[in-house]
């Protein structure tokens, strides 16, 4: 009995499951605890929490919510940008008897950490915030169809996040690569808790993922702005509407494969298993029907940003938005065609080879049509050459370059030499980095401005964007030469001395990068420290020449985004506006109805992650107890009718005549 | 777009603010969403029927479908849940009614026969996993299980749903947020229903002809 209470109480937690033995990881402990209670001890000094719980956690505000998913991708980023650096000088140094200072089994958690967090807690919040921020004040709503869900989904994702950083500190994370391949992530090969961590973290965030596409995709097709039929629409609205529909598609199926996959390893059935009749193969097709599209649900965003970017900074409307609408949907459904291009090798035969190899290649037309559309925007238009306008450019060139080699991957007979090489990581992160990364950095450079009323410092700016640029070419083109010369991913250690130079040469590449980032943050803290000054305080809500609606309201905008709801009559409609003499109205003021904040989807989350946790370390009793507390507390939130509340007549009034005094002074 | 307001003045020129807008109806999107939803749970159980489709013939030595099914036993399990779907339709005629009682006198007799459902199902299981045919056993009886308790777990959660909504219409009445929440639960009731036909006939009728 002694020796069952701990395990009963704790399932298979020890002592043993924290790393105190493990100089590198203690270290970072320190760090983050020492960080993480400076923050703490500075938001109770400065009495931050009562303000950050009724106007930000608590929030339903689409806008504040946007801002917290990209608060949490950029964190994560930095956790997943530190495994990337952790990669680049091991490899850089494990040759002949150097075995670097990673040991193999941390080695493998640091690659599997970067590409789960990099995807999914860096990539998908940031992809998530932005659509969740402008999609709204795009189409003149007042905020998203489903409020609450919003918040509930924002927390999920958050859970999520929190789950991967506790397997640093608690327990380890799975090594078997981001998408956890069967049979490796069995329980037969994976007997600890890493691949657990991973299943709950997913399966937690992608609710999240899940809620908030089918919330965007109702926001979009219900409560546009009256007159915005859908060729009206701006093309970032017209890229969330595909991406979320895509997700509405894809995430069923990551959570349908990870609950077989749980199976296996928690009931012992026979689904990936080698023995007892299972097809880990089935595993292999299910994830990257999944991850096919799940790309696409990342880039396309990004695509979307550009295109704003690109007629605004040029001064004209989009060329070939029609062509770029098409393109985009001809893109979403291409995307769910091409799954098995991802294991060519699995040895399906020449004519399945030829079907998925064509299908990628066609893929390449409409990403193609969409890059001439923007070339032909820029031609003869007055490009500025601000910020957003830069990573556009790099993009183009960037996104080209990887998009070629893709197309390279895509011919079968070239993947079986190329396939699970570096040249494969080459690519995808020439793709990634280049396109949806280069592609938020746009977006939050464009629209930093209408979020906090305050435009990103340009100096920084410019020292990030080149040692981001230089640095991402100078990182990964020797992993396209290494790759040719038949080098595969995720080695720890190399035997032939003459590979060295290049992965120098790659480290150096991420030093860059590094130097990028740390531009970057110093591009916000100076921006927010001088952010009253005349340089950088936009008071009329239009700093850029904007042509579309979100760039009609105050920056930030009021909580109701928007005193009237705007009537649409042309794709740029707030260029149309300006241009027809549009004035704005300072009286007639009603009472506008918006949502209540509620910590509802904060709590439900918190149950979620209590659940998920008790899951991995296999504490029955506190599983089933945070399950009907979930659902408890879900089926009391339900009783909750009165949800919505009028923001008073008078203080829209005292709202907007601000703006008309700030707008009056700017002039 | 029955009541959009107008887009320009009398001299034809373009109104840029809807100036006399009103409240927005509360739930306008919430058909659509749940049935969004109710499309994205239909992809996890075509994963989980394509699994079925892929494992139905891996008995790893073990027990065949026709060896296992008693299909009487389905049979009336499976009219027990259409029962239900009907019952729910005249809860739903009660609703439009407005005649709460009856609403829930309906709502309380489908969510007898879904329990009977989900009770002659865990027997039936019980007796499958008794004759030693348990979900570990092969990677047909895997995907069998997984299937048809993934199911069962819906049509016991859409119980705990019926229960609540119960309450809360006898609380508040048959207002217009709880008729929303009725319909949807319809909505799930039926589509539980229609992914029943699937397994009855993908998985039972055809399992025998094994």
């Amino acid at each position: 009995m002694s020796l069952e209470l701990p395990k009963i109480l704790f399932g298979r937690f020890t002592l043993d499951a924290l790393p105190i033995h493990e100089p590198i990881l203690v270290g970072t402990f320190i760090g983050v605890a020492a960080g993480g209670i400076a923050l703490l001890a500075a938001l109770t000094y400065f009495k931050c929490w009562t303000y950050l719980w009724k106007e930000w956690f608590t929030s339903v505000d689409h806008k504040r919510i946007g801002v917290m998913y990209m608060v949490l991708g950029l964190v994560m980023f930095l956790r997943g940008f530190s495994d990337a650096i952790m990669m680049r000088a091991q490899q850089s140094m494990a040759f002949g008897s150097n075995q670097g200072f990673l040991p193999a089994h941390h080695y493998d958690q640091v690659f599997t950490a970067h590409g789960v967090i990099m995807i999914f807690f860096v990539a998908m919040p940031f992809v998530t915030g932005l659509m969740n921020f402008v999609v709204p004040l795009q189409i003149g709503a007042r905020d998203v169809s489903f409020p609450f869900l919003n918040n509930f989904s924002f927390w999920m994702t958050t859970m999520g996040a929190i789950i991967v950083m506790m397997s640093l500190f608690v327990g380890e994370f799975a090594r078997t690569g981001w998408l956890a391949m069967a049979p490796l992530s069995e329980l037969d090969y994976s007997p600890d808790v890493g691949v657990d961590y991973y299943i709950w973290a997913l399966q937690i965030a992608g609710v999240g993922t899940l809620l908030s596409g089918i919330n965007l995709v109702c926001t979009i097709v219900k409560m546009r702005a009256p007159g915005m039929n859908l060729m009206k629409m701006p093309v970032f609205t017209w890229t969330a509407l595909c991406t979320n529909v895509l997700i509405v598609a894809a995430f069923p199926i990551l959570t349908a494969v990870l609950v077989l996959l749980s199976l296996d390893r928690y009931v012992g059935t026979h689904f990936f298993t080698n023995d007892g009749g299972g097809n880990y193969m089935l595993y292999t097709n299910m994830i990257w029907i999944w991850g096919h599209p799940e790309v696409y649900i990342l880039i396309l965003p990004a695509f979307g940003v550009f295109s704003e970017v690109t007629s605004t900074f040029c001064g004209k409307r989009l060329f070939g938005y029609t062509s770029m609408v098409y393109a985009t949907l001809v893109i979403t459904i291409l995307s769910y065609l091409v799954w098995l291009h991802h294991f060519f090798t699995m040895g399906s035969g020449a004519s399945v080879n030829s079907f998925f190899g064509i299908t990628t290649m066609i893929i390449s037309i409409p990403t193609g049509a969409k890059i001439f559309n923007w070339l032909f925007t820029m031609y003869r238009g007055r490009i500025r050459f601000e910020l957003p306008m830069m990573w556009t450019i790099a993009f183009m060139l960037t996104f080209v370059i990887g998009g070629m080699t893709g197309v390279m991957l895509a011919v079968p007979p070239a993947d079986f030499v190329l396939h699970n090489s570096l040249f494969l990581v080459a690519h995808f992160h020439n793709v990634i980095i280049g396109g949806v990364l280069f592609g938020m950095f746009a977006g939050i450079n464009y629209w930093w401005p209408k979020a906090f009323g305050f435009k990103l410092d340009e100096f920084w700016g410019k020292i990030s964007f080149w040692f981001w640029v230089v640095g991402f070419w100078v990182a990964f083109t020797p992993l396209y030469v290494l790759g040719l010369m038949g080098v595969t991913r995720r080695l720890r250690h190399f035997d032939d001395p003459s590979l060295q130079i290049w992965f120098l040469i790659a480290a150096f590449g991420a030093f860059l990068i590094a130097i990028g980032i740390a531009a970057m943050l110093m591009q916000y803290y100076v921006s927010i420290r001088d952010r009253n000054t005349p340089r950088l305080r936009d008071t009329t809500g239009d700093p850029w020449g904007g042509r579309t609606l979100e760039w009609a309201t105050s920056s930030p905008p009021p909580a109701y985004n928007f005193a009237f709801s705007p009537m649409v009559h042309d794709l740029d409609a707030y260029a149309d506006m300006k241009e027809r003499g549009y004035v704005r109205p300072e009286q007639g003021f009603r009472p506008i109805l918006m949502p209540k904040n509620t910590p509802s989807g904060l709590i439900l989350a918190a149950f979620a992650a209590i659940f998920g946790v008790a899951m991995i370390w296999y504490v029955w009793w506190l599983a089933a107890v945070s399950f009907v507390g979930l659902v408890a507390y879900a089926i009391f939130h339900t009783f909750t009718y009165d949800r919505e509340f009028h923001i008073p007549e008078s203080e829209v009034r005292e709202t907007e005549a601000a703006r008309t005094q700030l707008l009056a002074a700017g002039a | 777009m029955a009541n959009a307001p107008t887009m320009t003045d009398a001299q034809g020129n373009p109104i840029f603010l809807d100036m006399h807008e009103h409240d927005h109806e509360a739930g306008g999107s919430t058909m659509l969403g749940f049935w969004i939803y109710l499309m994205s749970d239909c992809l996890i159980f075509a994963m989980l029927f394509a699994a079925y489709a892929l494992f139905g013939t891996s008995y790893a030595g073990g027990p065949k479908p026709s060896e296992l099914f008693e299909l009487p036993l389905v049979a009336v399990n499976t009219s027990m849940l259409l029962l239900s779907s009907i019952t729910y339709g005249f809860a739903m005629i009660a609703m439009q009614e407005k005649k709460k009682s009856a609403v829930l006198i309906w709502l309380a007799i489908t969510g007898l026969f879904g329990a009977a459902f989900v009770g002659i199902e865990i027997s039936e299981f019980a007796n499958l996993i008794r004759e030693g045919a348990t979900p570990q056993r092969s990677a047909f009886l895997s995907s069998f299980f997984t299937l048809v308790s993934t199911h069962g777990l819906h049509v016991s959660f859409g119980i705990v749903w019926l229960i609540t909504l119960m309450v809360q219409v006898g609380r508040f009445g048959l207002t217009a947020a709880n008729q929303r929440r009725l319909m949807c639960l319809s909505l799930f009731w039926h589509f539980l229903d229609v992914i029943w036909i699937g397994v009855f006939t993908f998985v039972y009728l055809m399992g025998v002809l094994r």
